[in-house]
């Protein structure tokens, strides 16, 4: 098995809103709940789930930029929350994250290459010539011309600002990027573009991905290993092929059975499950109100994220005995 | 449309700027165009009314009020400045720190910001300056402690939604401090509303100035401001017109002038009022 850089261990991330003075009854919503994840060096590992689902909450929590309630995050072995100020840094160097919006991730009062050198500035890394060239050198690489570098982020389109942020978050050589939605944002020309950008990036730079999206194309052309995300909780965890020539979860299926096919002959089974959202928390199966297989068990006890098959994970009581065709 | 295009085309504004770099010029050029020595007194030419040698008149001392006046520019818009800058600074820090960290730091600041506000503020100033000198730096100072509440205000507002903008939280990310984010990504956004500030505080200031000085708690005989003109215009109101006509328009002028530049390079830099 290869080596684990991050591992996520029993994670909750939950997040609780007043909702007045004198309402005492505080609404709460548990973003991530006990999420058991590994991330292997050198993989791509696509999470994919339906918007609030706690896909970017996840994301947040890695790159520590939200603190979990409760459970764990190993990077290379060392509990991140025992991290001193020093220790941090130096983990921010290796973990880095590539965001979604192109338009707001960039400081509209920058311009593009102070933006791809702060890091470094940071990170007290090199003199400022080495800084310049380092910086123009991988703006190069990620497709930005040098003449370019001075220009404010309103000049460039939606494609080049994300490059610019791909370009800032690997400044630092990071091992671990992770990539919430970088390409959907974007036109669906471009996205062809930023996609194959990350491929090439991974190939020379050796990183490690973790591929957020929603879009079950994307990650099925980016993932060796894909993660299946319902309500804060990871329902299903396979390699790339086995999630999609044969889920296990009801989840998955209903996802995948909702992908445009190009081609208008093939038939499909189409599987038909109540639209609304459930609220999960409740007793039992978070996916109970929308499942065509409840079982009274379902009602009652939580399934558990299990082996089912070899690095197959599935956490649904029928794991197994239910095919999409 | 970028800012000098929609600031180009707004009259209103541009007369704002005319009239302040028209300030500007007069009081930097002070002793150049003044035609006379502002405290040269000729008591055989007191209360002189307006004329070709005296195009403002002269006041009860036999001084010439044009060139009194022109000094005067020179104290208004020091004071305006460093008041204002006082203000800038106190508020800035104040509403950076209240709005970027929150929570009982930022309802600690802004309990004292309505604290503060609470106070008359023009009682506050003749209060505390009855105990000290009435010098024109302790004044400016004065001015400027009891300004910056609007500025902290409005910082505060800007940052809490600067804060939680995705290019603040990739800050974070590539390992900035809180005083990078802070000064270097945050600020930066933030100073149009404080530049606006800034410009509309600068004319409250003068107003205040020449308020305290036409008080005779402000700028002290014999320097000339257009507050003390005015003071001497009142006693003489019947006789001499001129010593009370000139440097009230004189602050009227200059308050419009710095307001309309203020409220142009707002509607400048918000896109919302772009048309």
């Amino acid at each position: 098995m290869p080596e684990t850089l991050i591992d996520l261990q029993n994670l909750n991330k939950i997040f609780t809103f007043t909702s007045g003075i004198f309402n005492s009854q505080n609404r709460i919503v548990h973003a991530v709940q006990s999420i058991n994840l590994q991330i292997w060096k050198g993989e791509t590992l696509g999470l994919v789930g339906e918007s609030g689902c706690g896909k970017s909450t996840l994301a947040r929590l890695i790159v520590g930029l939200e603190n979990p309630s409760s459970g764990f995050i190993f990077f290379q072995g060392d509990d991140i929350s025992s991290y001193d100020k020093r220790a941090m840094k130096i983990y921010r160097r290796n973990v880095q994250l590539i965001f979604q919006d192109p338009y707001s991730s960039l400081n509209p009062r920058k311009s593009a290459i102070s933006m791809v050198k702060e890091p470094l500035i940071i990170h007290r890394s090199g003199n400022s010539d080495e800084r310049r060239r380092q910086a123009t050198e991988l703006m190069e690489k990620v497709g930005l011309s040098a003449e370019q570098a001075n220009r404010y982020p309103h000049e460039f389109s939606g494609g080049q600002r994300q490059r610019i942020g791909i370009a800032r978050a690997l400044i630092l050589q990071p091992q671990l990027i992770i990539a919430d939605e970088p390409v959907s944002a974007l036109d669906v020309s471009v996205q062809a573009q930023i996609l194959n950008l990350l491929k090439d990036l991974k190939q020379d730079f050796g990183l490690t991905y973790l591929f957020i999206s929603h879009d079950l194309n994307v990650i099925r052309h980016m993932a060796d290993r894909v993660a299946v995300m319902y309500l804060g909780q990871i329902v299903e965890l396979a390699e790339n092929r086995d999630i999609y020539e044969s889920p296990l979860h009801p989840y998955t299926q209903l996802l995948l059975s909702a992908v445009p096919d190009c081609n208008p002959r093939k038939k499909r089974k189409k599987v038909i499950i109540k639209d609304e959202i459930g609220h999960g928390g409740n007793r039992g199966c978070n996916f109970q109100d929308r499942c065509p297989y409840k079982l009274p068990l379902c009602k009652e006890q939580q399934p558990v994220l299990q082996e089912v098959n070899k690095q197959r994970f599935c956490a649904c009581h029928l794991a197994g005995s239910i095919r999409m065709s | 449309m970028n800012f000098w295009e929609t600031f180009y085309r707004n009259k209103l504004a541009l007369t704002g700027s005319g009239i302040v770099l028209l300030l500007f010029f007069v009081s930097v050029f002070a002793p150049l165009i003044a035609p006379y020595d502002p405290g040269q007194i000729d008591l055989k030419n007191v209360l002189l009314p307006p004329s070709l040698d005296h195009w403002f008149g002269t006041d009860q001392l036999g001084r010439d009020v044009l060139s009194r006046m022109i000094w005067g520019a020179r104290i208004s818009l020091k004071v305006g400045f460093v008041a204002t800058g006082v203000a800038i600074i106190i508020g800035t820090l104040l509403g950076a720190v209240a709005g970027y960290y929150g929570g009982w730091l930022d309802a600690g600041i802004m309990r004292f910001v309505d604290i503060m506000l609470c106070f008359p503020t023009f009682f506050l100033i003749l209060a505390v300056i009855a105990f000290l000198e009435p010098s024109i730096w302790n004044i400016m100072i004065i001015i400027g402690l009891t300004g910056w509440m609007g500025v902290t205000r409005l910082v505060r507002a800007d940052f809490i939604s600067l804060r939680e903008r995705d290019f603040v939280k990739a800050a974070k990310v590539i390992g900035a401090g809180d005083l990078r984010i802070i000064f270097i990504h945050i600020l930066p956004n933030a100073m149009a509303s404080i530049l606006v500030a800034a410009t509309l505080g600068i004319a409250g200031a003068i107003l205040t100035e020449s308020a305290l000085s036409f008080l005779g708690i402000g700028v002290q005989p014999p320097t000339p401001s257009w507050g003390n003109i005015l003071t001497a215009g009142k006693d003489n109101i019947d006789i001499a017109w001129w010593l009370s006509l000139y440097p009230g328009l004189a602050i009227l002028i200059t308050v419009v002038g710095y307001n309309l530049l203020g409220e142009g390079i707002r509607d400048s830099l918000d896109p919302r009022l772009k048309k």
